[in-house]
């Protein structure tokens, strides 16, 4: 079988990618699911799994060159396979289909161009995509799809393996099938790889850490007056991003003040236990967020135009802030995993974001999203909504108040919560009592280890 | 005293542990089987197999009492209730010596005994012949559950009984009272009945088989009240009080007071984990309400050990429990495993008529404002049902409006928990509702209701 390897289709805006460097040179053998090579995506770094077993036969975009989505990067293939009509057909998006067609006519210009970003009232996003799509030698011609509502899809691809309420989903969203990948089994598109979310987000910020003092000084007075800088791709990615969500998404804010005295007791003494994986505030927020979030699942809800989908799991974003911008890597599952699990895979996930090492499904599927600004010395702020989530905590610093305790003054460690809703999804009162929860987890923390 | 050293200790051997050992071993890993019973746990022994033939046995009861309809003069007949036990002890035997049967075929070590954690690592094993310890890399927990009470009753055996006298007693009380009309009532209550003993179902939430779709629990309780079983619901169990020739049952029904006397009640109220003498919280594996705290993999708050089936809460249901198995055993095996969704276990009561369901209720599909098409056939207008003459019940789909995809499926009739899975497999497919429509359905079968309520949900319904 020849495996084409296609720009993946990392997130929502991205148009084009880098190679940074293959990990295999032509001529290795490859497994089904190996590394193969590392994409500089707008956003971040990761690397793309191979999707067919073989020989990496073919390295078509050598380290540095920009490619546009869904055009041909490799060909991994039997080592005795004619490979010269992959190469000829280029990407999936050119390749033809069937027989007696003769040379494919050139591919569009990319095939980003094919699947715009969702009209105002509707967030369903395009998914993280294919690592690598895979097209068997003579693709079958497409049979009737519903992609009737995808008019921008151009015609003729390899057979798409999709559920028939993916390939639903997706026509009735207008998300462009063939730029997903399929997590369902040999690779299959099911529901959850068209309804994943958009890959990180605003706000931004990193987990953990006490406020420390860096060095402070004034840098000298420069010699022009001003300069320009070219947007990086991740900046480039926030300012289109963000006023999809800003604008169209109606936001409102509930703030609540925590006692986090019991919490940094807890946590001292978590931390205490030898071999014991370390516990941060934010991995305390992150459990607390996911329980209450079982109670009040209508702030895990993502507004879908004609419905609200109202999410049962707790897959929450964690912004982590990057030299120039920010990533969210998402943890998947936050309500099932114990306390200890989330603090070993939050770490995990944050030193790998910074690393630029996150895989692709790290960064979609979130279904809410929480950013700690705390080690910023930040009393309070509120953070932009990642649509199609429908809310996003912002976390402020732990600072030591005047608290009214039993009548008498005392110092207590305080820390604020906002909470950013969408008014489309849910109301004030409802978060109000979404935050309650989360407070009263956090100030009997226990209850975020049973 | 012996020690063993192995990959994986599996701690029960019902549905979850027996099913977890044989693919652990399937995975080229060494297994040690712990049992402090029969190997197959309560599903084979004493739940959902005997429970099974003793329903068959209702069965052809009711069949002899339609004969006439049939046309067929039976002549005087009995039916013999100890008979009836005695065969389906012989099934659960059967089916025991068959998990035996699997056991060596797969090199699996059955340790009999009570097990119990010295350390994560460690299972020491009290057994007839002394303590014996075994040692593995990875321990999967499958304890299972038991009967549960109501606070201040206990559960003798004699008076009152669980599901684990029942099926083990060839005698039977004229008349009984159940208290829970879930799976576990309804089947004894059919099963009791057709032999002759006076049945009261005694439901504390509004209705008789809580958990399934709204229609599903009234059509259940009419069908049984026509067969004599009073089924009484909102009903709140006061007092049990076992005198020394039956049972005095004191309730508050619509807020009024009232005393029932039976021979016997069988408590059915539901099942608790068995976590007691586990040395769980010495390991500080984490529980929660009784169960154990799992991830998606299986695994306990304690690294490397696992626990699958009742005692890991959710469904408690065999089915499930061997789904689990899988899921812990392939983790430990280094695969990636799929996580069971939780949310497509089908759900059967072998009551006459059956019960099946699968997904939503119509009720939770609609609430949240979501727009559901429901699609509902009869089997009074199903031709293989008719000729069956069994044409109680109804089959009903509710699916999305928009996607058609499938969010629920409620049957009630003959060979419901049959019918199911073509819903179940259907759901793990993803398929919607235009899929099931295409699908040619054999004539005549009961199966083709499904293909009806499709239609009806859709709009178009052929045959009503």
């Amino acid at each position: 079988m020849i495996t084409k390897v296609l720009m993946p289709k990392l997130s929502e805006a991205m148009e084009t990618g880098k190679v940074i460097q293959w990990l295999k040179n032509e001529g290795d053998a490859v497994k089904d699911g190996d590394a193969i090579a590392e994409i500089e995506t707008d956003k971040a770094n990761v690397e793309i799994e191979a999707f067919g077993s073989g020989v990496l036969r073919k390295i078509v975009a050598g380290p540095g060159a920009q490619t546009p989505v869904g055009e041909l990067i490799g060909v991994i293939a039997d080592p005795s396979e004619d490979i010269a009509g992959a190469l000829a057909s280029g990407g999936s998006v050119a390749a033809a289909a069937g027989e007696g067609q003769g040379p494919a006519p050139d591919a569009p210009a990319g095939p980003a161009a094919a699947s715009p970003l969702p009209a105002a009232e509707t967030y369903t996003s395009t998914p993280a995509t294919t690592d690598v799509v895979p097209v068997s030698p003579a693709p079958a011609p497409e049979d009737s799809q519903p992609l009737a509502e995808a008019p921008a899809a151009p015609a003729a691809a390899g057979r798409i393996k999709a559920s028939p309420l993916a390939k639903k989903i997706a026509a009735q969203s207008g998300v462009d099938l063939r730029l997903v990948q399929g997590s369902g089994p040999g690779g299959r598109i099911v529901r959850r790889d068209v309804e994943g979310a958009t890959a990180a987000g605003p706000g931004a910020a990193a987990p953990g850490a006490a406020p420390t003092r860096p060095t402070f000084s004034i840098p000298p007075r420069a010699e022009a007056e001003f300069e320009d800088v070219a947007l990086t791709p991740m900046r480039a990615v926030i300012a289109k991003r963000l006023p999809q969500s800003k604008g169209p998404v109606p936001h409102f804010y509930v703030t609540s003040e925590v006692a986090m005295d019991r919490a940094a007791t807890l946590r001292a003494d978590l931390n205490a236990l030898e071999g014991s994986a370390k516990v941060s505030f934010t991995d305390m927020i992150v459990k607390a967020c996911a329980l209450a979030l079982l109670r009040y699942p209508r702030v895990n809800a993502s507004f879908q135009g004609q419905s609200i989908r109202v999410h049962h799991r707790a897959h929450i974003g964690i912004a982590v802030a990057l030299d120039d911008g920010l990533i969210t890597p998402v943890l998947r599952d936050c309500d099932a995993k114990p306390l200890l699990q989330i603090a070993r895979e939050v770490r995990d996930l944050a030193e790998r974001a910074r690393a630029g090492r996150l895989r692709a499904p790290e960064i979609s599927g979130a279904t809410f999203s929480i950013s700690n600004l705390g080690m910023f010395d930040v009393e309070e702020f509120s953070a932009i909504i990642n649509p199609p989530e429908g809310g996003i905590l912002a976390v402020g610093s732990i600072l030591e108040k005047p608290v009214v305790v039993d009548g008498a003054l005392a110092v207590g460690h305080r820390m604020k919560l906002t909470i950013s809703c969408d008014h489309r999804v849910t109301d004030g009162a409802y978060a109000a009592r979404f935050l309650q929860d989360a407070k009263r987890l956090l100030e009997e923390p226990l209850r975020l280890l049973v | 005293m012996g020690v063993q050293k192995v990959d994986v200790a599996v701690v029960g051997t019902g549905p979850g542990g027996y099913v977890a050992a044989i693919r652990c071993a399937q995975l080229g890993l060494t297994v040690a089987a712990v049992e402090d019973d029969r190997p197959g746990g309560v599903c084979l022994n004493w739940g959902c197999i005997p429970t099974k033939a003793l329903l068959r046995n209702a069965e052809v009861v009711g069949l002899f009492q339609r004969a006439e309809e049939f046309g067929i003069t039976a002549g005087p007949w009995e039916a013999d209730y100890a008979h009836a036990i005695q065969r389906s002890r012989r099934v659960a035997d059967r089916m025991a010596k068959g998990v035996d049967f699997l056991f060596r075929k797969n090199k699996i070590t059955l340790v009999p005994g009570v097990g119990s954690l010295k350390a994560r690592n460690v299972v020491e094993v009290k057994g007839a012949g002394g303590i014996e310890t075994v040692e593995a890399k990875s321990v999967i927990l499958a304890t299972g559950s038991e009967p549960r009470s109501i606070p201040g009753v206990a559960i003798d055996e004699k008076r009152v009984i669980s599901s684990n006298g029942a099926v083990r007693s060839e005698s039977r009380p004229a008349s009984l009272a159940v208290v829970g009309a879930g799976a576990v009532g309804m089947e004894f209550s059919d099963v009791y009945s057709a032999y002759g003993t006076r049945v009261t179902v005694l439901e504390a939430l509004p209705r008789a088989l809580p958990l399934e779709d709204e229609e599903v629990s009234t059509l259940m309780a009419r069908l049984f009240g026509r067969r004599d079983i009073t089924v009484r619901t909102g009903v709140k169990v006061q007092k049990v009080t076992p005198g020394s020739d039956g049972v005095l049952v004191e309730i508050e029904a619509e807020g009024k007071a009232e005393r029932i006397e039976v021979e016997q009640v069988l408590m059915a109220v539901g099942r608790a984990a068995r976590l007691r003498g586990l040395g769980l919280e010495a390991l500080g594996v984490v529980t929660d309400r009784g169960f154990v705290t799992v991830s998606p993999t299986m695994e306990t708050s304690v690294p490397g050990i696992y626990a699958v089936g009742d005692m890991a809460g959710r469904q408690l249901l065999a089915h499930k429990a061997s789904a689990e198995g899988v899921v812990a055993a392939e983790a430990i095996a280094g695969r990636a495993p799929r996580p069971v969704d939780y949310g497509n276990v089908p759900s059967c009561t072998y009551c006459r008529p059956q019960v099946a369901s699968i997904g939503l209720s119509e009720a939770k599909a609609a609430g949240g404002g979501r727009q559901v098409a429901v699609g509902k056939f009869p089997f009074t207008a199903n031709g293989k049902a008719v000729a069956l003459g069994d044409t109680e019940g109804f089959l009903k789909i509710v699916a999305d409006k928009g996607t058609g995809e499938i969010l629920g499926v409620h049957i009630v009739g003959a060979e419901a928990t049959e019918i199911i899975h073509e819903f179940a497999v259907g759901r793990t497919l993803e398929a919607t509702l235009e899929e099931f429509m295409h699908t040619i359905h054999a004539h005549p079968t009961l199966s083709e209701a499904a293909l009806e309520a499709t239609l009806a949900a859709l709009g178009h319904a052929i045959h009503i």
